[in-house]
């Protein structure tokens, strides 16, 4: 079953339109990840999904609805739950006030606080701590974990391993498996394209707000997504000289 | 005990200010709204008093009850119908708008009610007083009031830190993009938020207007005890504000022990040291 459809979408920052003429869909329980170079639009379009940009033209429908018009704060009780690029923790509050901030409109599901803390087990002693003080790695978790406990039907994971050390990433993307398992279907944008290769059953590539590429990390080859990452016309990136 | 008795008539008056500075304090620690309509609010709470005592023949005491919560739903319409349309025009255009806001309230005022000076009649509550010492009284109403400001302090502080809204009112006043993406509605956790702070100030201007008297006009030099106290304090601290106000008062009632005429000078004076060796306040806020 198909969760989401974007059709035609275009969002314009000012002149510029950011996503121009984009189709997708992500069916139920299904990982896809976006991938693109800088400035492919693959922000644009989760934050356009969560509501707080405006597309200028297109389509979006959840779950059989269109939502294309509904405000933001809406959508976390209809099942859509951003983790936002560079986290945007509430910098004042403590790491379970983040957590609870996170429970304001959520849904029935299995997400809890408790089950959180399972997942990354130091945030019960850390729990007082002001989320201005973690480092980088830790206020992600604690981003993932504020989206989680709405018990969104769709995650969207926005640049999850920006300014992370590898071996952080690798941990945060541990968890994946055990939020998939919940049947949270999952929207990951990256520019690590490996990582998100590793993950993802399907992958898409954006180049210039528009998708160039779609298929399973198993069909395409690297030089298929290097050409579509980087914009390459096929005789260049194939390597005939 | 001449002093000991300033010092305790300060403390009583500070808490006041406090109650009184507390509404403008949370609109600035919330929204960053610098309200100039404050002090003609706590005037127009004090005349709608009036008018209901008047009208109904109910004392001022139980026209508390009805004016307290008629600014709260008016804080809400006030911010959904005025200030949320400023606030995306930016700060200066909200600075002019609770400006336009004080002056629309005065001139009301003036129109309905004339210039004359009111009070507030409470009974024996204004005159009666409570004798510690030989040298030392507090007046009753002194007492109430600073009960009533350290439970709205304490109240608010509870509610912002232990209940699901007021951690809300808090991750919007950090970042209120992030918090639609919780599911917060900015416009109505700032609603509520002006609500409150009109409620308090409805309650501060009840306060001032049973100990002196008031008119129309009155309200910008009481704003300005109402900065002060939220500067001396720390801006966007609700501690720091009740602080601040006891500072203020005690300023105040110590200078006026010295020299009457010295009373509102010292004020003055002591938020301008403040200001020059302590810019960030007594205690200055983490957050709200």
């Amino acid at each position: 079953m198909t969760l989401l459809e974007v059709s035609d979408l275009e969002v314009r920052h000012g002149q510029l339109a950011a996503v121009n003429g984009l189709d997708l869909s992500v069916s139920d329980g299904v990982t896809l990840a976006v991938i693109g170079a800088n400035g492919a639009g693959k922000s644009t379009l989760l934050r356009a999904l969560a509501g707080v940009l405006r597309p200028s033209r297109g389509t979006i429908r959840f779950d059989g609805q269109d939502i294309t018009a509904m405000p933001a704060h809406r959508r976390v009780a209809a099942g859509i739950a951003l983790v936002p690029e560079g986290r945007r923790l509430f910098p004042s509050l403590t790491v379970e006030e983040n957590l609870l901030v996170g429970t304001y409109r959520k849904r029935p599901g299995p997400w809890t606080i408790a089950r959180v803390q399972e997942l990354f087990p130091w945030m019960v002693e850390r729990r007082r701590q002001v989320a201005s003080q973690l480092s980088g790695g830790e206020q992600q978790a604690v981003a993932i974990g504020r989206a989680l406990v709405s018990n969104p039907r769709l995650l969207l994971l926005d640049e999850v391993s920006l300014g992370l050390a590898p071996v952080i990433v690798r941990r945060i993307y541990e968890v994946l498996p055990e939020i998939l398992d919940a049947g949270t279907t999952v929207l990951v944008v990256e520019q690590d394209v490996s990582q998100a290769l590793r993950v993802a059953d399907r992958v898409q590539c954006l180049l210039e707000g528009r998708s160039v590429l779609e298929g399973t990390p198993a069909e395409l080859t690297p030089d298929q997504i290097e050409q579509a990452y980087f914009g390459l016309p096929p005789a260049v990136a194939g390597g005939t000289d | 005990m001449d002093w000991v008795n300033a010092l305790v008539q300060g403390i009583l008056l500070g808490g006041l200010y406090a109650l009184f500075a507390c509404g403008l304090s949370l609109l600035f620690g919330v929204m960053r709204i610098v309200n100039l309509a404050h002090g003609d609010l706590a005037v127009l709470a004090a005349f709608l008093a009036y008018a209901t005592a008047t009208v109904t023949g109910v004392s001022a005491l139980w026209a508390t009850v009805v004016v307290v919560p008629v600014f709260a739903v008016l804080g809400y319409l006030v911010h959904r119908g005025l200030l949320e349309r400023s606030l995306a025009a930016g700060p200066l255009a909200t600075l002019l708008v609770t400006f336009g806001l004080s002056i629309v309230v005065q001139n009301l005022l003036l129109e309905s009610f004339s210039a004359d000076s009111r009070t507030l009649d409470v009974g024996s509550l204004v005159s009666a007083s409570l004798r510690i010492t030989d040298d030392i009284s507090v007046s009753y109403l002194a007492v109430l009031t600073f009960l009533l400001a350290a439970g709205v302090l304490v109240g608010l502080q509870l509610f912002l830190s232990r209940t699901q809204l007021g951690r809300i009112v808090r991750a919007t006043s950090d970042d209120p993009e992030a918090a639609t993406l919780v599911g917060a509605d900015s416009r109505h956790v700032y609603g509520i938020a002006t609500a409150l702070a009109f409620a308090t100030v409805a309650l501060a201007g009840l306060m001032f207007a049973m100990r002196s008297s008031f008119d129309p006009n009155i309200g910008p030099s009481r704003l300005i005890f109402a900065f002060e106290a939220v500067v001396i304090g720390g801006l966007g601290s609700l501690w720091g504000t009740f602080v601040g106000g006891i500072v203020l008062g005690l300023a105040q009632t110590v200078a006026a022990q010295i020299d009457p005429a010295l009373t509102l000078l010292a004020g003055h004076l002591l938020f301008l040291a403040v200001l020059a060796f302590r810019p960030q306040g007594l205690l200055p806020a983490r957050s709200m």
